[in-house]
């Protein structure tokens, strides 16, 4: 009889954080100590709190252990394990109250988390088809093929008000119910895992996590609108979530939930795996599927809709991970409980992946209509080194920055997309003082400048032309006359590209000259950057009065731009200076600054 | 993207094509699974020389330029050959906004090579890649398999010195 479950996290995060070894050093110290009969090991998908890893539960204490290293492993097994003494000092300190030991549910991190698309994740095996289906796993595909018609199917969904999490918010219901009617000798379903979005982990996660509800959820979508045949297109990026989707397919198959004639219902569904091999634009779903075809993943001309014509020619649904994965449960619990939960267009939940500057990077679950403010400071734990909250960014190269007098926006798709931001796939970054908002636009234009597929002009030459711009006003050689042109390119190019890559590329410049367009005139007018962060506008000056003379500087500066004699002050020559900032690290009296 | 074209000649060995022949057999009558073949080849050979798209062609039944437009469009496919330690330094935002452009500089000074390209020795390579997902432990790189997270530029020199004295 197994009287405790240990469960390490084996997600993306941890597992670079050498999970990996934790878990044999668990196993052998368990063996070690003769608890291999009471004491199971179980490798799960992502808790969410990725800053934190690698991270451990015990159950049935419900004891959370963070930043575990192998060598706390014997003591965690004696004490523990076998004493039954818990080892406090090495547990999450948000979890440890007074007098006991709380429950990671009721710390600022999970507590305003409503866990649908995640609800696995962290919590069973992934590898085994058996977790999956003590946790309902594949009821709600036996309800739809026992109980409810096609049209039943699809009207459920409808009804939920779910919209697509990829980014774009179609209706999920209304894509299936375009599709359905369509004949055709073959149609597909496509689950779009090529999770672009730098910044962005939120599929993986679902996938390393949860594998079997997405394969649960395509089938469902495969019966609803009558297609035999899916696809997962995963990042080649993501080797873990790939190995553990084969190993859940491979699973399925083999007890008959994939296959011909699943659960005797006549219903044949089956699928495979493509992997993608590093191209954003594949994240559009026609540049998807001319990918799958085997091409450059080259976006094509919508009408024709890939409900009537998508993969290969064929009727074809596409549907990202996190979608898929609220499928299952609405299946289950019924349109109303899902569309109780958010607001009034958005319903249910987003996953984000939480990073930047934030104490608790990692991945949240929250209801629509959460604000960015509980994101960031309750669930996030805030800035850490008491800087200040600058802006947000969501939605990666397609999306904008949330600036601080926004803060207390509620996160829905029409919110997001009033303040020319996007819900995009999730990820939430964090940028306090110390981020320059024109080397972010930068940034994003350099990203759309090398992922731009070259097919239509505005996008493949528009891009190279803002960034241009933006380099010249980085570089301290802009003119007011660049952000006014800079503004009217941005437009051009929104209405004039052929997708969706190049009709959102300009966003990331659009949205930070709306709310930090003091910045873009400092560094035009001033030839300043209020950040310190782009090179040209700024120099390193030595502090007269400060300097004692040490020579420390003179010794680490690797171009020998800074002169002066022994026990007096020195100085930078700023012509030779490369910016490294090398010396201001060095220099023990803080006698060095940039400015 | 602008892809470096190797100019090192190539050593493929009787070994690897038969490796190859073996891939191209299996997936040859579905031309869907052109990127398939391509991606092991890239495992089996390293990289995807000329020499290597042209057998590709001809075992797949597509045009040479269909393999080459492929293999410049994903950023996945390399044409000039990696070092035995392929350093790869996440440019995602999250690392990005926690300096992994500092990271890249320090170790592209270092090793005095720059994106994609190779040391002489062909002991080190350096790709700016893309978000890898590990954005709680910013900023990431990898070093073939081993991962590195929460780095300063500091901690450049250690872990390249650890590699360089490797056999």
């Amino acid at each position: 009889m197994v009287r405790s479950h240990v469960l390490v996290c084996g997600g993306t995060g941890c597992t670079s954080s050498n999970s990996l070894k934790i878990i044999e050093a668990l196993e052998k110290e368990i063996n070690k100590q003769g608890l291999t009969d009471e004491v199971k090991v179980v490798q799960t998908g992502c808790f969410g709190l990725c800053a934190l890893g690698p991270v451990m539960i015990v159950y049935p204490e419900g004891c959370f252990y963070s930043m575990v290293k192998v060598e706390d492993i014997p003591e965690i097994v004696s004490e523990h394990l076998l004493k039954g003494r818990i080892v406090t000092r090495l547990l999450y300190d948000e979890t440890v109250g007074k007098d006991e030991i709380k429950s990671l549910n009721e710390t600022d991190f999970y507590k305003k988390q409503v866990r649908v698309a995640l609800r696995n994740c962290g919590v069973i095996d992934p590898e085994s088809i058996e977790e999956y289906i003590a946790y309902d796993g594949y009821m709600a595909l036996a309800k739809c093929l026992t109980e409810y018609t096609p049209e039943q199917v699809i009207k459920i969904v409808s009804d939920s008000g779910l919209r697509g999490r990829g980014g774009g918010g179609f209706p999920t219901g209304r894509k299936w119910a375009l599709t359905a009617p369509n004949k055709a000798p073959q149609k597909y379903v496509v689950c779009n895992a090529d999770e672009g979005d730098p910044g962005a982990f939120m599929d993986r996660s679902v996938l390393e996590g949860d594998p079997h509800a997405i394969i649960e959820a395509m089938a469902i979508a495969g019966y609803a609108i009558g297609a035999t045949k899916g696809f997962v297109y995963v990042r080649a990026e993501y080797p873990i979530a790939v190995k553990r989707l084969q190993i859940a397919i491979d699973k399925a198959r083999e007890y008959g939930l994939l296959g011909k004639n699943i659960l005797g219902s006549g219903f044949d569904f089956d699928m495979e795996i493509r992997l993608g091999a590093g191209a954003f634009v594949c994240g559009e779903e026609t540049a998807l599927m001319t990918s799958i075809e085997g091409n450059r993943g080259e976006p094509r001309p919508r009408p024709p809709y890939p409900a009537v014509k998508g993969l290969f020619g064929m009727p074809t649904v596409e549907n990202n991970v996190e979608t898929l994965a609220n499928i299952p449960q609405i299946i289950l619990r019924g349109p109303e409980w899902f569309s109780s939960m958010g607001t009034e267009k958005s319903k249910g939940t987003k996953v984000f992946a939480l990073g930047g500057k934030i104490k608790h990077t990692g991945l949240v679950e929250i209801p629509m209509g959460t604000t960015l403010r509980e994101v960031v400071e309750e669930i996030g734990g805030g800035i850490p080194g008491g800087k200040k909250f600058k802006a947000a960014q969501t939605g990666g190269p397609s999306g904008g920055c949330i600036p601080a007098e926004l803060f207390d926006t509620k996160i829905d798709y029409d919110n997001l997309t009033e303040i020319g931001c996007m819900m995009g796939s999730g990820g939430l970054i964090v940028m306090d003082e110390d981020t320059c908002m024109v080397d972010i636009a930068k940034f994003f234009l350099e990203f759309t400048v090398d992922e731009s597929c070259g097919k239509c002009t505005p996008c493949r030459v528009g891009t190279k032309r803002l960034l241009e711009k933006l380099e010249k006003i980085t570089s301290g050689n802009g003119t007011m006359q660049d952000i006014d042109e800079l503004e009217e390119l941005c437009n051009f190019i929104k209405e004039n590209s052929l997708c969706g890559l190049g009709q959102t590329a300009p966003n990331p410049v659009l949205s930070t000259l709306r709310f930090f367009r003091d910045e873009y005139i400092s560094h035009v007018k001033d030839k300043k950057c209020p950040a310190g962060v782009c090179k040209s506008l700024m120099s390193y000056v030595i502090i007269a009065d400060k300097c004692k003379g040490c020579t420390a500087c003179v010794r680490v500066c690797p171009v020998g731009a800074i002169s002066g004699s022994v026990k007096q002050p020195h100085v930078i020559d700023d012509s030779k200076c490369i910016k490294c900032g090398a010396c201001m690290e060095k220099c023990k009296f803080g006698a060095i600054v940039k400015q | 993207m602008q892809k470096k074209i190797s100019k090192i000649p190539f050593k493929g060995t009787a070994e690897q094509e038969q490796k190859l022949k073996e891939v191209i057999d299996k997936y040859c009558d579905d031309q869907s699974r052109l990127m398939m073949v391509m991606q092991e080849a890239q495992d089996i050979y390293g990289y995807l020389p000329f020499e290597v798209q042209l057998m590709i062609a001809d075992g797949m039944n597509v045009p040479l330029e269909k393999v080459y437009g492929i293999a410049t469009f994903y950023s996945q496919f390399s044409l000039s050959p990696k070092g035995d330690y392929d350093i790869s330094v996440c440019m995602g935002t999250a690392c990005y906004v926690k300096g992994a452009g500092e990271i890249f500089e320090r170790i592209s000074q270092k090793l005095g090579i720059g994106a994609d390209e190779c040391t002489e020795d062909g002991k080190f390579s350096i790709t700016a890649c893309r978000c890898i997902g590990a954005c709680g432990l910013a900023p990431v790189m990898t070093i073939n398999d081993d991962v590195y997270g929460r780095l300063t530029p500091d901690d450049v020199d250690d872990i390249l010195a650890k590699y360089a004295n490797k056999a």
